[in-house]
Formats: structure tokens, C-alpha cells, sequence
């Protein structure tokens, strides 16, 4: 019986790559641990290794395939005595992969899907826009700095030779050199000390966590050391620094690596905390933390590193803290979110507007200093409120919002906010209890046909 | 009793043996300043005296140059009378007044001085020590050759950021003196029953960081270790340890209970050690003074800590707009 090599999910978050290069040819024998292709992911260029032994009867997806989605039959592997014709007709080919050239640059492995983002402010009309994943889009924005800069610097565990554990700093090492992009050990709450101390005497250090989840290790010099130093000075000296990484859940990680902190650090005095959602934001957010005098936390997510926005394709393309985005405008109901809670408010008000329901998405991106302006002018004019967040429901994002508009807007609700959350549990690893545990668009459908009384 | 005498008469000068002298005595003074402006209440919160250490700093200040760092925890006062930071502005942050370094928004245990290169005041046990890892680390990325003194307690040294902020300084050969002022207790844990390793310097040896142990009650003994720290530092061969043995005469805070060491320990290392006496009793010994000349000393040190305690009572409050100052610099 034909084996089928299927595509490798090499990654938590993976959910295709690119077939890089096949090791391997029709008619080869192969046996358990051969290398038979590399394959790339939104992580890294992996080896993938045989696990049954035979010949290679057909290879059916090229090398230089990029979307070649997980559980996709990359090729068949024939026992002994097997024909390879009969084989082939046992593997239907894939139909979600398509040919490209093998040389296709290595972040946008994923096959871009733009996700439709309708013009704001943020940018004059008319502007040249350019395609580009979030995680070109930090790594542009970070490199960018950094040339017109000389004090700004990246340190972090594998952000130099490894080229980044999620590839956000991909050929920076090469550009700038090991003096300013800098390998730590493991060693979170040293590098950190570090480098708030090297902010306090004059330089600009952008830290990159592997997660914010390793960020706890340096939660005391991120609070005690990063935001409270210019206030304990007297404003005689503070820490402009960057503190950046994914947060949020990923998939499949379970609880240590599954949570969102936006709200914990959003309650600090001293520090500035953004959360991008789109390319642009990404960029135009992350050029604008590096050159803040303050202490910024920067909150990515794995999930959104590998969609493709557009982005501006101007000089120098920034976007100011405070000021939220309204995404698509609505009368009946506000949507309020950040970061990857953009992707359910979207969904949710797509499939809204087929019930006739028309809701407003505002798109934060800046939670401290927060644009409540924005926030309570669109409850004046929709009078329903509905926060959708990641994280856990008490002390979140959501509830701040909920009593900002209570104490200054209360005459204009027709229904209390309701703030979708994820759930109130550690982050389960069983497939089906780790779905029950995020969001959902459903829930954010379903808060506000609530509050519309629907 | 009388202090320990010296041996034979010191290879110094009689202008930086008085200097030392005097140094430690403004210390001196403007601590037991502080302690009684701490029981008029005029001083709150947590107070951490500095007493009888005063031969750690002044000894370490005498081998630095203009331009170095030095960055400490929260028992701070003499760290910032040494490295030249104004009596006045120290003892008005001590009574929470618009004259302080912070301008009352620090307290006694946070104060900073650009001016100085003097990083804190830090209240979290050894988070200093990372910190001035990364102050070196930014003079080495500037290559401005300065050397940055950080300061840490028997007590901090068995935190494990000590550790990775070693690992790294060594790693990538940062100019910082990690200086131990091992005054053997941590509150009221004495060094020998918080760990079975009682020579903190040693773990450097884990590391790769040289280092030495220095009798931090002699003055001379500190500077000539610092010259060696720096010298090392400086010529671009990485972070090296010294671990200064000094004691405490006061209670870790105002607040001590006072029962993990004896009233005869205290006294034994008062009569025997005291680091002032001992550089009193050089300068007499070694006829690099007279008395009058150390009466003439101690009268100048008394006006100086006077007058700030003087400006630290009546230096106002700051306003209230303050509240909400300084919490955001511009972007």
C-alpha cells in the first residue's frame, strides 16, 4: 500500500509553508530519518524527515510551492514491489497549492490574502499603497529606525542569527551587526535590567520577548525600573524603550503560552501600550514607539504575523499614540477592540449587517494613552456598546471602557455594554476546549443582537 | 579603646587622607542628622542609614573618574554624599520637599543627579545590579570609556538576577565594578544562614569575573581595590567583583528590632574598626594633622549638615500640581 507523505505542521500556529526544496527524487529510496524536503514555515526553513521506509514513487507538489496547506499529500512513497502508476492515482493533487518561483522572498510564505481595510486619516487619500505581512511591516519599521538612529538597538533571545524566532528580525543581523542586534541567553529579567539601564544612560533599546509570556520573569524592571523612573527623578532621567513581542494566544500551546496581558500593563502609570492589528498599524505603531521618550509595550500576535494589509508606501509612515481608528462605520451598535480582536469584530459585523444590523468597529490600537473620545462620541450616535478583547473578563480592557462610558455617557446608552472576553479559565490544549475557551465572532454577533434588542 | 592602629605610616598624601576623613565624617554626621529628623517625624516611610559603612563609598569614589556611573539600592544617602550630590538636596528629598533631588517625588530611598551620573536609588532588592550592567553597557556601546560602580548587599547577592546580569556583563565585557557591601546581615539574616557559600565574591568565579575581597572599615584598602576594579574595568577586559566586608552600626531601616546580633558585637566593631576613627587615628599617629586641624573639620561637616537639615525643614512641600508631573516625558 502507497504511503502519502503528507505536509508537516511544524509549528504551533501553521496552517500551510512552502514546499523550499525537495531533497529527494522519483525512484530514490529512502529510509526512517532521511531528510526528504525542507520545508519553510512563518517560522523558520525546517528539515523534514522521512518516517517510513521506500522508494519515492511521485512527488505531486514542486519544491518552491508556497501555501502548500498542513495534511496536504506532498508525495507518495511506494513499499516494496509497488508501481509507481498506481500510486499516483491513490493521491489526488492537491488543488490549494499553486506553483511559484522557488526564489520567492521568505516571509511571505503565507499566500496573501489582503484584508480589506477601508481609507482613514491615517493617510491622504490617494496614497501609493504596497502589500505587506505585520511581520514585514515590525521588522520594517523596527530597521527603519534603527538606520536613521544610531543609539536604537534590538536585543533579545534569537533575534540575530537565528533571524528571529518568529522571523520579525530576518536579515537584520546582516544589516546592522551583532553591536546592535543583540543575542541574549535565555535570561528575561537580566536582559531587561539591562536594558533599562542602558535606556537611563542614553540609548534606545528595543527588547523583544519570545512571548510576553516570558515577559513575567521582567515584569519588575518593565514596571518598577522601566515606568516609574521619571517620576521618582523628579523628571531628571527615564527609560525610552521598547518592550515588544507576540502576546496572546497562539494555538495549541496551553496555558503558560496562551494569555493576553494588555489589560495588566494597560493599568500602569509611566508606560504607553499599544497593540497593532493591521501591517500599517504595525509599522506606523512601531516607528512611533521607538522614537517615544518613554517606556512603550508593544503587543503583537503570532496569529496575525503572517496577513497581508496594505501599508502605506510613503517616507516615513507613522501613527500616533491615543488615537484609535474607526474601521468601518456603523449606526446601530459600537464595536470596540484591539489587536486580534479586530478579527472577530470584523467578522462579526460582516454577518451582522445581513440581519440589517449596522455596527461601528473601532480599532484602539493604542490602549494607554486610550482615544475614549472616539469611543464615546460613536456611543452618542449608536448608543450600544459591545468590547471584544483576548483576555480575561475581570479587570480587563473591556470593563475600563464599560465604566468610562457609564460615567460619561450614561444618558446615551439604550442597553448596558456588554464586553466579550475570553474565557475565565486557564487555556485548555484539547482542541475542542481551547476553541470553547477563545472568542468567538458568534459571541460578538450574539452581544450585539443584545444590546439591539434583536 | 582605640581604633586599630596602623602599622607603619601610609604611602598618602596628608590632602587625601584629611579629604577621606572628611568625606566620611559629612556621611556620618548626616546620617545621625537623619535619624534624628526621622524621630521628629520630619522624615517618613523607610530610612536606611548608612552608618558605619561610610569607607565603601568614599574609598570607591576616590578611584573613580569624572564621567563613571554608579548606581545603588535604597540605602543611598552616602553613595550620594560621596560622589558630590548637595547635603541640601538629598536632605530635603529626605523630608519630602520641593528642594529635593526628586523633588519629594522620590523619598529617601529614589534619588537620581544626571549631573552626577548617580542612576539611584533603587528599592527592589539587586535590581540595581542589571541596571548597572546596562548603564555599562550603554558606555561601552558609546565607547566612552567610563566605568559604571554598582552597588548591591549581602541580601541581593542571593538574588538570581545578580546572577544573569554577571553572566551577561562578563559575556560581553562590560565595564562595571560589582561592588558587594557585604555588611553581613540582609534585614536581620546574617550571610551565614542565608547561604552555605559565605565568600559572595567567589561565584564570579562561575562567571568568569575576577575579583577580591577588601576590608571595607579601611579606606585606603577600599580606594586600592577600586583602582584595581577599574583599571580592569576600564581597559576593556570585562566587569570585575569586590566584595567590600563592612558592617552596619544602625538597624537595616528605622524600624529594627535589633535582636539578631548582640549590643557587644555592635560595640566590639565601633571600639575596634570603625573606618573614621581609623583615618582619625592616621592623621594624628602619622602628624598629618593636629587636633585642632580635625576640630576645625568636624565643626565645617556640622555647619554643612545644619544647613540642610535647616533647608530640608523649610523648603516647601511641593505643589500639588506635581502630583501629576513627570509621569510622561514628551514623546
Amino acid at each position: 500500500m502507497a504511503i502519502e507523505i503528507l505536509m508537516p505542521a511544524l509549528s504551533p500556529t501553521m496552517e500551510e509553508g512552502t514546499l523550499a526544496k525537495w531533497l529527494v527524487k522519483e525512484g530514490d529510496t529512502v529510509s526512517s530519518g532521511d531528510i526528504l524536503a525542507e520545508i519553510e514555515t512563518d517560522k523558520a526553513t525546517m528539515e523534514f524527515e522521512a518516517v517510513d521506509e521506500g522508494v519515492i514513487g511521485k512527488i505531486l507538489i514542486a519544491e518552491g510551492t508556497e501555501g502548500v496547506k498542513v495534511n496536504v499529500a506532498i508525495a507518495v512513497l511506494l513499499e516494496d514491489g509497488e508501481d509507481a502508476s498506481a500510486a499516483v492515482a491513490s493521491s489526488a493533487p492537491a488543488e490549494t497549492a499553486t506553483a511559484a518561483p522557488a526564489a520567492a522572498p521568505a516571509a511571505s510564505s503565507a499566500a496573501p490574502v489582503a484584508v480589506s481595510v477601508p481609507q482613514s486619516p491615517d493617510w491622504p487619500e490617494g496614497t501609493k499603497m504596497k502589500q505587506m505581512t505585520v511581520r514585514e511591516a515590525l521588522r520594517e519599521g523596527m530597521s527603519e529606525e534603527m538606520r536613521a538612529d544610531e543609539t536604537v538597538y534590538l536585543m533579545g533571545e534569537e533575534v540575530g542569527e537565528y533571524q528571529g524566532a518568529y522571523k520579525i528580525s530576518q536579515g537584520m543581523l546582516d544589516e546592522f551587526g551583532a553591536k546592535r542586534v543583540v543575542d541574549t541567553p535565555i535570561t528575561e529579567l537580566g536582559f531587561a535590567g539591562i536594558a533599562v539601564g542602558s535606556a537611563m544612560a542614553g540609548l534606545r533599546p528595543i527588547v523583544e520577548f519570545m512571548t510576553f509570556n516570558f515577559a513575567l520573569q521582567a515584569m519588575d524592571h518593565i514596571i518598577n525600573s522601566a515606568a516609574k523612573t521619571l517620576y521618582m527623578s523628579g523628571g531628571q532621567m527615564g527609560a525610552p524603550i521598547v518592550f515588544r513581542g507576540p502576546n496572546g494566544a497562539a494555538a495549541r500551546v496551553g496555558a503558560q503560552h496562551s494569555q493576553d496581558f494588555a489589560a495588566w500593563f494597560m493599568q500602569i502609570p509611566g508606560l504607553k501600550v499599544v497593540m497593532p492589528y493591521s501591517a500599517a498599524d504595525a509599522k506606523g505603531l512601531m516607528k512611533t514607539a521607538i522614537r517615544d521618550n518613554n517606556p512603550v509595550i508593544f503587543l503583537e500576535n503570532e496569529i496575525m504575523y503572517g496577513k497581508t494589509f496594505e501599508v502605506p508606501d510613503v517616507e516615513d509612515f507613522t501613527i500616533p499614540f491615543g488615537k484609535a481608528k474607526i474601521e468601518r462605520e456603523g449606526s446601530d451598535v459600537t464595536i470596540v477592540t484591539f489587536g486580534i480582536g479586530m478579527t472577530y469584530a470584523l467578522a462579526a459585523a460582516d454577518k451582522l449587517a445581513e440581519d440589517g444590523i449596522s455596527a461601528e468597529v473601532i480599532n484602539l490600537r493604542s490602549l494607554r494613552p486610550m482615544d475614549t473620545e472616539t469611543i464615546l462620541a460613536s456611543v452618542r450616535k449608536t448608543n450600544r456598546c459591545v468590547t471584544v478583547e483576548e483576555g480575561w473578563p475581570q479587570g480587563s480592557v473591556g470593563g475600563y471602557i464599560s465604566g468610562v462610558i457609564m460615567q460619561e455617557a450614561f444618558d446615551y446608552l439604550d442597553a448596558p455594554v456588554i464586553t466579550c472576553t475570553g474565557k475565565d479559565v486557564p487555556m485548555p490544549y484539547a482542541a475542542n476546549l481551547e476553541k470553547h475557551a477563545l472568542l468567538t465572532a458568534d459571541e460578538v454577533v450574539e452581544a450585539c443582537k443584545k444590546v439591539t434588542y434583536r | 579603646m582605640s581604633a586599630k592602629k596602623a602599622d607603619a605610616k601610609p604611602n598618602v598624601s596628608a590632602e587625601e587622607l584629611m579629604g577621606h576623613y572628611r568625606e566620611m565624617l559629612l556621611i556620618r554626621r548626616f546620617e545621625e542628622k537623619a535619624g534624628q529628623l526621622y524621630g521628629m517625624g520630619l522624615i517618613g516611610g523607610f530610612c536606611h542609614l548608612y552608618i558605619g559603612q561610610e569607607a565603601v563609598v568614599v574609598g570607591l569614589e576616590a578611584a573613580a573618574e569624572e564621567g563613571d556611573k554608579r548606581v545603588t539600592s535604597y540605602r543611598d544617602h552616602g553613595h550620594m554624599l560621596a560622589c558630590g550630590m548637595d547635603p541640601k538636596g538629598v536632605m530635603a528629598e529626605l523630608t519630602g520637599r520641593e528642594g529635593g533631588y526628586s523633588r519629594g517625588k522620590g523619598g529617601s530611598m529614589h534619588m537620581f543627579s544626571k549631573e552626577k551620573h548617580f542612576y539611584g536609588g533603587h528599592g527592589i532588592v539587586a535590581a540595581q545590579v542589571p541596571l548597572g550592567a546596562g548603564l555599562a553597557f550603554a558606555d561601552k556601546y558609546l565607547d566612552n570609556k567610563r566605568v559604571t560602580f554598582a552597588y548591591f548587599g549581602d541580601g541581593a547577592a542571593n538574588q538570581g538576577q545578580v546572577y544573569e546580569a554577571y553572566n551577561m556583563a562578563e559575556l560581553w565585557d562590560l565595564p562595571v565594578v560589582f561592588v558587594i557591601e557585604n555588611n553581613q546581615y540582609a534585614m536581620g539574616m546574617s550571610v551565614k544562614r542565608s547561604t552555605k557559600s559565605p565568600s559572595l565574591w567567589e561565584r564570579g568565579a562561575a562567571y568568569g569575573i575576577p575579583g577580591e575581597e577588601v576590608d571595607g572599615m579601611d579606606v585606603l584598602a577600599v580606594k586600592a581595590a577600586g583602582e584595581r576594579a577599574v583599571a580592569h574595568c576600564r581597559s576593556g577586559e570585562g566587569p570585575y567583583i569586590l566584595e567590600v566586608k563592612t558592617y552596619r552600626y544602625r538597624g537595616h531601616s528605622m524600624s529594627d528590632p535589633a535582636k539578631y546580633r548582640t549590643r557587644e558585637e555592635v560595640q566590639k566593631m565601633k571600639d575596634e574598626r570603625d573606618p573614621i576613627e581609623q583615618v582619625r587615628d592616621m592623621l594624628l599617629t602619622g602628624k598629618y594633622a593636629s587636633e585642632d586641624d580635625l576640630k576645625a573639620i568636624d565643626k565645617e561637616i556640622k555647619a554643612i549638615v545644619n544647613e540642610s537639615a535647616e533647608f530640608a525643614k523649610t523648603s516647601p512641600e511641593p505643589d500639588l500640581s506635581e502630583l501629576w508631573t513627570d509621569i510622561y516625558t514628551d514623546a
